[in-house]
């Protein structure tokens, strides 16, 4: 059992090393090596050139494992205080994922392929990859995909030992937190990159990828809720166990679906259906052998404490319901044309219309309840007296409601619905640490001293409901009150939009190293002031023959104002593209404080000191089935 | 029985594992076979508001081996393959239909004048019952569609310049005689 430890460390070690040449490969141009040919070019800038390993499917795979393997060495370091059995039992189901993994890009998918004689330079990364955002996005969102790993092999372990308590989901709980929190930011980094570079404001659209990406992030935000429940009062185990396997399930099925190319999709890889078959392969065998030793083990997991339907445990019960109908819904949209094709009935697609209609409902409830949850008492509550307590939340509520109506003069009804549950999460989450701490009903001495006590885990909490309050908001906003104009301009011509006038000021070239670029210039003013200077470009990449639009965002955190410059007709007038978007950075800024609220809460003290209740007697030994 | 509850994840993931295994022996990059090989669906579509690309309907496509192409602004792919297009209508002088799907006309005009028009025809296809008649999965997808008017070969997703020695050009090639 002792080998766990070093052996977790090696693989990291050995993976690392091997990221390590291939970035090396990547960063002097080595052009012997066919994926560096295939995806680099020694004019792109170096920050692409290191990105570029993982911009391609071979390097993004090897990316996936030093990913994996990171997170087994942090468990076999940090995870001094777990016991000997479950540690060595997590740890070889890490290790055994990660054995999985290797074997795929060892057998399908090698990244240091060599080709002899080496040209003389590459053909370059897509210019559209070649963008900040998305340089970043991957390595999160793997964060977040792989991290979940650790909470389906904790929760392997805890099958095979026949045994899950509190301290089990205390151990748990920082991982899927520090997963979520990954996946969090990846996917607005994906969302934000989709906004400002493919030029058509759009930010979220339900593509298949997207959705692979939207699930486990569902799931796991399930998981981690009931984890809590597991925690504080030993109860819903098997269901937190079933969580946490199929939340890395779906992060499973979203990596097939993205390498298999059964779902053809915008972020289309090289497919290879040997490829396929073999994550197929792998997935049956994790899922299969996981779910198999759940329908097994989980009937003899203890039943835990009993509750009152209004309480705090029942609050965590629907709001995993609902979270669970919703990932469901997401799944079935995603593969519902598979289903289809595979029973012969055809090809379809299923587009946004299905998701807003059945997603939407889904989230009202979800985001009701969110602010009363945390204010229930644990096994029994008074849901009138915490309604009481949410009385200012509500009220403040109905204000930002009335002040939409008044300020848009109506608008659409489900607008409204959003603005209040943005209002209501965000209130809400306020009006729970206002009652923590007594605020206005205790001296304000007292009350700060509370609020620096507060558990770590009560500021994340309500930070990230806070956060969840922003981002509605941001969504809301961006999809019910934009205004948009596509016209043809000149230089000297101006516009208005949304109260602002834009002159078209005038055109400019720019090179740069890898690609020659047309600007525009644009002037924004309201009223007498200047606004802004706006920039708008159009990047060409010779290399790859290729051209990027490069938008122009003006914001003021509020709203945005985006200006996208076409291509000139043969009078020299431009097709100029200009939206106005409300509310659509609060999106991402609702992210951002969803992820800090995680972290904040992953500094909670409980999870960096030993665990109080520890059991010190060993698990009983249980025979082998 | 309360053991079996526990052991319906396992049944429920099985089925979906059977269907994962059949969806992979489908290539979603080829027709489904009832439509190789058969004469173009049945439509007609009006020309791109604001184009000068005349409409589509089925009687245009005889006479001349051509590409039918399915794109939209809003589609990611099919700016990644646009270039190829261009490639293809301009160097190679192949003659390329577009179905614009589900699109603005507005914003489907300034994406042919910024990335350039490969389209010899636009039907514009509003509403998306036209590329239900073609059995489009997912766009961008191209076919190929010979002298009589059948469609000889499906290509889903982009076309990547790989695809076009490897695929197009060889099926054209050989229909061109």
């Amino acid at each position: 059992m002792e080998v766990g430890k070093p052996a977790a460390l090696g693989q990291f070690a050995l993976v690392a090393l091997a990221f390590a040449a291939l970035m090396h490969a990547y960063v002097v141009s080595d052009f012997s090596v066919l994926n560096v040919v295939q995806n680099s070019h020694t004019s792109k800038p170096m920050l692409y050139k290191v990105t570029g390993v993982w911009g391609n499917h071979e390097g993004s795979m090897l990316l996936w494992v030093l990913i994996l393997s990171l997170f087994g060495a942090a468990v076999a370091l940090f995870g001094r205080n777990l016991p000997p059995t479950l540690k060595a039992r997590v740890l070889s189901v890490q290790g055994l994922i990660g054995v999985g993994f290797l074997l795929f890009i060892l057998l399908t998918s090698n990244p240091f392929v060599r080709i002899d004689p080496p040209p003389l330079d590459g053909q370059d990364l897509n210019p559209l990859l070649q963008d900040p955002g998305l340089a970043f996005h991957p390595p999160f969102l793997y964060l977040g995909y792989v991290g979940f790993s650790v909470a389906f092999s904790f929760a392997a372990a805890a099958l095979i030992e026949g045994r899950v308590d509190p301290a089990w989901a205390r151990w748990v709980r920082p991982w899927t937190l520090a997963a979520w929190c990954g996946l969090t930011v990846g996917i607005a980094l994906g969302s934000w990159w989709a906004y400002y570079e493919l030029g058509w404001g759009g930010w979220w659209f339900w593509d298949p990828v997207e959705n692979a990406s939207f699930m486990p992030w569902l799931a796991g935000t399930a998981l981690l809720h009931s984890a809590i429940v597991v925690e504080k009062r030993d109860a819903l185990k098997s269901w937190t166990i079933l969580l946490a396997i199929l939340t890395f399930g779906l992060s499973l099925v979203g990596t097939f679906l993205v390498r298999s190319g059964v779902l053809s999709s915008v972020h289309a890889f090289a497919v290879d259906p040997a490829r396929g078959v073999f994550i197929l392969a792998l997935l049956m065998i994790a899922m299969g052998g996981s779910l198999l030793l759940y329908g097994l083990r989980a009937p003899v997991l203890k039943l835990g404490g009993l509750f009152a339907p209004i309480s705090r445990e029942g609050a965590l019960v629907l709001n995993n319901l609902l979270l669970s109908t919703a990932t469901a819904t997401v799944f079935l949209g995603t593969m519902y044309p598979l289903f289809l094709d595979a029973v012969g009935g055809g090809k379809v697609s299923v587009g946004p219309p299905f998701f807003n209609a059945t997603f939407v409902p889904l989230m009202v409830p979800l985001v009701a309840a969110m602010a009363v949850g945390p204010l229930l008492a644990w096994k029994r509550a008074d849901l009138a007296g915490a309604l009481g307590r949410l009385k200012a939340a509500a009220a403040l509520t109905a204000i930002c409601v009335l002040a939409t109506l008044y300020a848009y003069q109506g608008g659409p009804v489900l607008a409204l619905v959003g603005i209040a549950m943005a209002a209501w999460a965000f209130f809400g989450a306020l009006a729970e640490l206002a009652d923590r701490v007594k605020l206005f009903r205790a001296p304000l001495a007292e009350s700060l001293r509370r609020a620096v006590n507060l558990p770590r885990s009560a500021w994340g909490t309500a930070v990230a409901h806070a956060g969840l309050g922003i981002a509605i908001a941001g969504m809301t906003g961006s999809t019910a009150w934009m205004t948009e104009k596509i016209t043809l301009m000149r230089p000297g011509e101006t516009v208005q939009v949304a109260g602002y006038d834009i002159a078209f000021t005038g055109l400019g070239q720019e090179r740069a190293e890898n690609y020659v670029a047309t600007l525009g210039s644009f002037r924004v003013t309201a009223g007498n002031s200047l606004v802004a200077d706006l920039r708008p470009s159009e990047r060409f990449f010779p290399v790859t023959r290729q051209s990027t639009t490069e938008a122009a965002i003006h914001t003021n955190w509020v709203s945005d104002l985006y200006v996208v410059l076409g291509k000139p007709d043969e009078q020299g007038a431009h097709v100029v593209r200009i939206y106005h978007h409300p509310l659509v950075p609060w999106i991402w800024i609702g992210a951002i404080v969803m992820a800090a609220g995680g972290c904040i809460s992953l500094s909670d003290r409980r999870f960096r000191v030993g665990v109080p209740e520890r059991r010190a007697r060993p698990a009983a030994p249980v025979p082998a089935e | 029985m309360k053991r079996l509850l526990f052991l319906l994840p396992l049944i429920l993931f099985g089925v979906l594992a059977v269907y994962f295994a059949v969806g992979l022996t489908r290539d979603p990059r080829a027709v489904p076979s009832a439509l190789i090989d058969k004469p173009v669906p049945q439509f007609s579509l009006a020309p791109l508001e604001g184009s000068d690309a005349p409409g589509l309907a089925t009687a245009d496509l005889k006479g001349k081996v051509r590409l039918v192409n399915i794109f939209a602004s809003w589609c990611a792919p099919c700016r990644i393959e646009h270039p190829v297009l261009m490639r293809l209508a301009r160097e190679y002088g192949i003659e390329i239909a577009g179905i614009n799907q589900k699109d603005k006309p507005a914003d489907a005009r300034e994406m042919l004048e910024r990335e350039g028009n490969p389209f010899a025809r636009i039907g514009a296809d509003t509403d998306g019952r036209a590329s239900i008649e073609w059995g489009v999965y997912g766009i961008p997808e191209t076919f190929v569609v010979d002298r009589d008017g059948r469609i000889r070969y499906r290509h889903v997703g982009p076309i990547m310049p790989q695809d076009l020695d490897a695929k197009i050009l060889p099926i054209i090639r050989e229909l061109q005689g």
